[in-house]
């Protein structure tokens, strides 16, 4: 069942795929990106309550969803590595963890930036936004593990493990959050979300959100290169990579 | 003498046995994290003023969190000393199946550190004014809780157990785990303070004792074998 | 040379294939090829930092090679974890002795959780063949470096064990108690046992071919 997956396991040949791929992921990125944004934020209706401050809606559901799902992918990639000890599956949970922390800070400020118009005040204690803070903490947590050890197979390990344990708890803390939320919810507390939305709303969240997941996936393929070039420094195959890349730059200085 | 396959029973009483004598003959283990609990409990008093109504108000998060911080504090002895003079990997390379003896270390830790929080825990109660209907929650909660904590907390002193300063990375990867358990264990307390039944959060905050009791000790395992690597 | 060939009809007690190691990016062995039989003794030399500790723990199960697999008795270790580790005796260079408790505790503890069953008697007779009689209820921490590695050494006496896998066993230990370590190796090996070691010293009471040598330079580039 796996056969096929075989030559991708190599991680020789795993870096030049990706390389092929990166060019085309970020035109599409670039792409998507820019059509959904300035649809979103200069032509898409301005809503009817919260006027244009409601446009950094595009932003922050895509952020907060993706932000999630990342942690989610960190996960798959760690239960591959530790049960069919795949190499490469390390490498891609390492890729993963600071974009993932990174789209959660996003999620965050945008939230907090949505709020001040809204409420009047930076910061609330909103079920969506607290799931989120205390999901950065476990991105922290796991990229803290990772940096700890100096062994980059040992760190990978440890941090599969971490992120594991994470995702089982992920949607118990998140289930408690929204319970402890309205349990304690005022009554003049209106919750963090969107409005049915209407068809001019839902193109430019669609193309916003797709470009945001290509944007992720660009990120992750440069650093997933990064990754397996760092933990492969010993092999020939990178050693004649760095010595024609050098040769190349000495070429270019004549 | 021969070679006899121990039980899985008397695999666990071995360590535990162990572990319990280590912590009778070295009694600071067992005194500095009740009396760090005490010590902070009391702060919040001096810290927000002594109106009986707004303290028993907070009572419930202030224990708490006491509790989680005080066994936050006790998780270094779980497996430190052991992996410092070298008996971890010995444990390790035993035939007794890992998660056996690393239960057996986890209920020692629980029954030295958790036991006695419960049981000093009704006095601070008394301090804060907590309110009288909500004493049996506190304890119920006490009790299916602070297995809990040392459970996940065993996980995160196994992954950092052989990384120099640990110490702080530890909070960083426990506390966030703690949450569900300090959200259900509060609101128990509180509701039970209003006279309402409470047994809804109690048969959460059990789920998430049983749950971590049976995955627990495997993760720990796993982490173990890292960390000694 | 004739236990050796009578031992080629049985499965080698450790094997290991295609072993390679790296350490803080350093390549410290690669694609080793190992093979220990009942009646051998091997010393595993090297220069301090060539690998000498990660090939022994590799070999013991507690660190994972980098590539390459260990098989004991041709089964991987990882699929027959308890009958290993039934037959595994490792000693490292932390003697695992609790402070907490005495040396009979110690001793008794360690050697129940490996499976031996044992009585207090037998504890005592153990600890005096290490030198340590009257001190049994001594607790631990009042004792010495070297009486701690002693504590850890008497379970040698009471093993059943096929495989002795030792770091520098002979650290702080008197000549004496040199001489009487390696009888016991050659009564351990002569039952068929064999015993993996690193040491600075020559062991005196083999025959220089008797011993087997791995050794490790390589330096890397």
């Amino acid at each position: 069942m796996w056969k096929w997956l075989h030559p991708y396991a190599n991680p020789e040949v795993s870096y030049h795929f990706s390389g092929k791929l990166l060019p085309w992921l970020s035109a599409f990125a670039a792409l998507f990106l820019s059509i959904g944004l300035v649809w979103a934020l200069a032509f898409a209706p301005a809503d009817y309550q919260q006027g244009d401050s409601f446009r950094i809606f595009y932003i922050h559901v895509p952020a907060a969803s993706l932000s999630m799902g990342i942690y989610f992918g960190m996960a798959i990639a760690a239960f591959t590595s530790l049960v069919w000890q795949f190499k490469l599956a390390d490498a891609s949970a390492a890729a993963l963890a600071p974009v993932g922390a990174t789209f959660t800070a996003i999620a965050l400020i945008t939230g907090a930036a949505w709020g001040e118009p809204m409420w009047g005040t930076w910061w609330i204690w909103d079920a969506r936004l607290t799931s989120e803070l205390i999901l950065l903490f476990l991105y922290l947590g796991v990229i803290s593990l990772h940096n700890a050890f100096e062994d980059k197979n040992l760190a990978g390990k440890a941090a599969g493990i971490l992120t594991l344990v994470g995702v089982i708890n992920l949607p118990i803390i998140k289930y408690s959050v929204e319970w402890w939320n309205t349990l304690h919810q005022g009554s003049t507390v209106s919750k963090l979300g969107a409005p049915s939305m209407s068809v001019d709303m839902l193109w430019p969240f669609l193309f916003c959100f797709l470009g945001f997941v290509l944007l992720i996936s660009v990120i992750v393929c440069i650093r997933f290169r990064s990754e397996i070039l760092a933990r492969n420094s010993i092999r020939p195959w990178v050693r004649d990579l760095v010595a024609a890349h050098l040769n190349q730059e000495k070429t270019n200085a004549v | 003498m021969s070679v006899v396959n121990l039980s899985y029973r008397t695999a666990f009483s071995l360590v535990l046995k162990r572990d319990l004598t280590i912590a009778l003959r070295h009694k600071d283990d067992i005194l500095n994290p009740l009396l760090f609990f005490v010590i902070v409990v009391t702060l919040f008093p001096l810290g927000i003023g002594p109106e009986a109504q707004t303290l028993s108000r907070i009572a419930p998060g202030i224990i708490w969190v006491a509790a989680l911080l005080s066994t936050l504090l006790s998780l270094d002895r779980l497996f430190k000393s052991d992996h410092n003079d070298g008996s971890l990997e010995q444990m390790l390379l035993s035939p007794q199946p890992v998660f056996i003896l690393v239960l057996a270390k986890i209920v020692a830790h629980w029954l030295i550190t958790g036991l006695p929080l419960i049981l000093i825990a009704p006095l601070l109660a008394v301090l804060l004014h907590l309110n009288e209907q909500s004493y049996s929650a506190l304890i119920l909660t006490l009790l299916l809780g602070t297995p809990v904590l040392s459970l996940l907390g065993a996980i995160g002193v196994a992954l950092t157990v052989g990384i120099k300063k640990g110490g702080v990375l530890l909070s960083l990867l426990v506390l966030p785990l703690y949450i569900p358990v300090l959200i259900f264990a509060t609101s128990a307390i509180d509701t039970a303070a209003l006279g309402l039944p409470y047994s809804g959060q109690l048969a959460i905050i059990a789920a998430l004792f049983f749950g971590s009791l049976t995955l627990a000790p495997f993760a720990v395992g796993a982490a173990l074998k890292v960390s000694t690597n | 040379m004739s236990a050796n060939l009578a031992a080629n009809t049985e499965p080698a007690l450790i094997s290991a294939s295609n072993l390679t190691c790296i350490r803080e990016e350093r390549l410290l062995f690669d694609q080793l090829i190992i093979e220990i039989n009942a009646g051998d003794i091997v010393q595993v030399e090297g220069p301090n930092g060539s690998g000498k500790t990660s090939l022994l723990r590799i070999l013991a199960g507690l660190s994972q090679p980098y590539e390459g697999e260990i098989r004991y008795k041709n089964q991987l270790i990882n699929q027959s974890r308890e009958e290993f580790y039934q037959n595994l005796l490792y000693l490292g260079h932390l003697p695992g002795v609790k402070g907490e408790m005495t040396a009979q505790e110690n001793l008794h503890f360690n050697l129940t959780l490996h499976g031996s069953n044992i009585n207090s008697g037998e504890i005592e007779d153990t600890l005096a063949l290490v030198n340590l009689a009257g001190f049994e209820d001594s607790l631990a921490s009042h004792l010495s470096a070297g009486q701690h590695r002693r504590i850890s050494l008497a379970r040698l006496y009471k093993s059943t064990a096929d495989i002795w896998i030792l770091d520098e066993p002979f650290t702080a230990i008197d000549k004496q108690g040199v001489h009487s370590l390696e009888q016991l190796f050659k009564a351990h090996i002569k039952q068929g046992g064999c015993v993996i070691l690193t040491t600075h010293q020559d062991l005196l009471s083999f025959a220089p071919s008797q011993v087997k040598k791995i050794t490790l330079d390589y330096m890397g580039e």
